[in-house]
């Protein structure tokens, strides 16, 4: 198995305050990787460097290096915005754009970037629809709003909306916690069948969901990597005296 | 702890000064949209709607020139205001941090209460006294009256633009000023045409800046650079006649036609921008 992103020596600062400390860990390609933590630790901040939106926010800094495939994605030549094409993203509230349909919302970034072809969007939204578990709940109502939809299924339509421009690799920010647990169930399932296409990243502030999906975990405290492995082993034998506190409930 | 019925009491009486107040703010404006509908319908005729102005006092003709002027000169202003107040509102609604964006909004601020006169008097100056009295001078300033309304809405109707949606178009590969300019204005258009509506109304019935720059005649349209006649002109000078009885059911009868443009471009710019799923 190789190692489709490599973070090394990673540090971000929002101002003057430093929320990622020196991290560097090396991400598998195919498998999920949870973050942990608790609130405030950076977790966010560091799926945020992956795609490049972290600089989004006024005043920040990133330094050190995130190699996909090996080349890195700050490098002086990159632009932000190819990066965003192979590294897709889902956040932590549902956000469907709301004056669009299903449709376009799915087809949204291939809209925006100028494809047209109708047969060749009416395939790739069946495709992405599909590959996000909602086909069969939408496809008879393809031009509703997609703000109608419940909050698990927007969830979902913004998966596929992620799955349709084809990235290599899907972040997701919490994508289960504005949702109930039958929705976050589902989106839960589908991780792990995205997982056999894509790399996939996600934060979450439930242990019970990083150990039910992922392959591997990292822990990370006050902007620092604690620990990093696979999950099996952080949540059965953490070497970190923190990590163990952490998972057993101790604070947080 | 007072009781029930005491705080009941104190209710009753706060709803009913809220009501009051309703009312005594809808008197001035149903009297004016009745006053304007019982005295203008009457003077209302083909003749009206479609011939030349006649001298003061004379019977017969109509107001025709006024409504062409009126309206290609807040086409024109729109034409020249629009686009600049829509793009000036994003500047400041995209680097809102900027040092020359809290310049800009503060002149814009400024500008927004500049007495529509003195708006005159510099279409006067710049324009008037070299080209003379024209549709154009009109149109710029009522064009610069625009500005800051339509500048101030876009920016405020854009910062509600939630930054999640922002965030997601970006996520999706999209270039920043590619989202600015898809998602995120379709995000806040409605707000948008507001302005542009609130604006458009508001020079539709300025008078001050007009008398200065397109003087007012009695003529059909007869180029950009000739003067020519607008409603509100024509009110004023009809509702200043000597020869009441001619005139001043002319003046009632432009109010009306001129109320009723600024409800149709409302009702089509409402029906343009209606939100696809409310």
């Amino acid at each position: 198995m190789s190692y489709k992103i490599e973070i090394q020596n990673l540090s971000a600062w929002f101002g003057s305050k430093q929320v990622l400390q020196d991290i560097t860990m090396k991400i598998k390609e195919n498998v999920v990787t949870a973050i942990i933590g608790p609130s405030g630790c950076g977790k966010t901040t560091l799926i945020r460097c992956l795609n490049r939106m972290h600089e989004l926010t006024p005043k920040t800094k990133v330094t050190g290096k995130v190699l996909l495939d090996g080349e890195d994605i700050y490098g002086e030549n990159i632009d932000p915005v190819t990066v965003r094409r192979r590294i897709g993203m889902v956040f932590q509230k549902p956000n469907p754009f709301p004056m669009m349909s299903i449709y376009d919302n799915t087809a949204a970034g291939l809209k925006l970037n100028g494809i047209t072809d109708k047969k060749r969007l009416d395939k790739i939204v069946e495709k992405s629809l599909r590959s996000a578990h909602l086909w069969d709940e939408v496809k008879l109502e393809l031009g509703k709003s997609g703000a109608s939809l419940s909050g698990g299924q927007q969830q979902r339509l913004c998966i596929a909306r992620a799955l349709a421009i084809e990235p290599e690799v899907i972040l997701m920010d919490e994508p289960t916690s504005a949702l109930d647990p039958t929705a976050a169930a589902k989106i839960e399932q589908l991780i792990r069948i995205l997982a056999e296409d894509y790399t996939v990243v996600i934060v979450t502030h439930n242990m019970q969901q990083a150990a039910r999906v992922s392959d591997f975990t990292a822990f990370l405290y006050l902007g620092k990597l604690v620990e990093y492995g696979s999950t099996k082993d952080i949540f059965e034998n953490p070497k970190s005296e923190l990590t163990e506190k952490y998972i057993t409930g101790e604070f947080g | 702890m007072r009781s029930y019925s005491f705080r009941k009491l104190d209710n009753r009486i706060m709803i009913s000064l809220a009501y009051a107040a309703l009312i005594i703010a809808l008197i001035p404006l149903a009297s004016i949209l009745i006053e304007t509908v019982g005295r203008g319908l009457s003077a209302i005729s083909f003749s009206l709607l479609f011939e030349e102005i006649p001298p003061l006092g004379q019977p017969g003709g109509g107001i025709g020139p006024a409504i062409q002027g009126t309206l290609i000169v807040v086409a024109l202003a729109s034409i020249m205001g629009i686009p600049i107040g829509v793009f000036s509102g994003i500047y400041l609604a995209e680097f809102r941090q900027s040092r020359l964006a809290s310049v800009a909004r503060f002149l814009n601020d400024v500008l927004t209460n500049v007495p529509s006169i003195v708006l005159g008097i510099f279409g006067w100056t710049l324009i008037v006294v070299v080209i003379g009295w024209s549709v154009i001078a009109g149109a710029i300033a009522l064009a610069i009256m625009m500005i800051p309304i339509v500048t101030r809405t876009t920016e405020e109707a854009i910062k509600l633009v939630p930054i999640t949606i922002r965030e997601a178009a970006i996520a999706l590969g999209v270039p920043q000023w590619k989202t600015t300019l898809t998602v995120v204005l379709g995000s806040a258009k409605k707000g948008i045409a507001t302005g542009i509506l609130l604006a458009v109304a508001r020079i539709s019935g300025e008078t001050a800046p007009l008398l200065l720059t397109i003087l007012g005649n009695r003529f059909w349209f007869s180029g950009f650079t000739q003067p020519t006649a607008a409603l509100p002109l024509a009110i004023f000078n009809f509702s200043q006649s000597p020869f009441r009885t001619v005139d001043l059911p002319r003046a009632w009868g432009a109010s009306l036609i001129l109320i009723f443009i600024v409800l149709v471009i409302n009702i089509i710019v409402r029906y343009a921008t209606r939100e696809k799923y409310g």
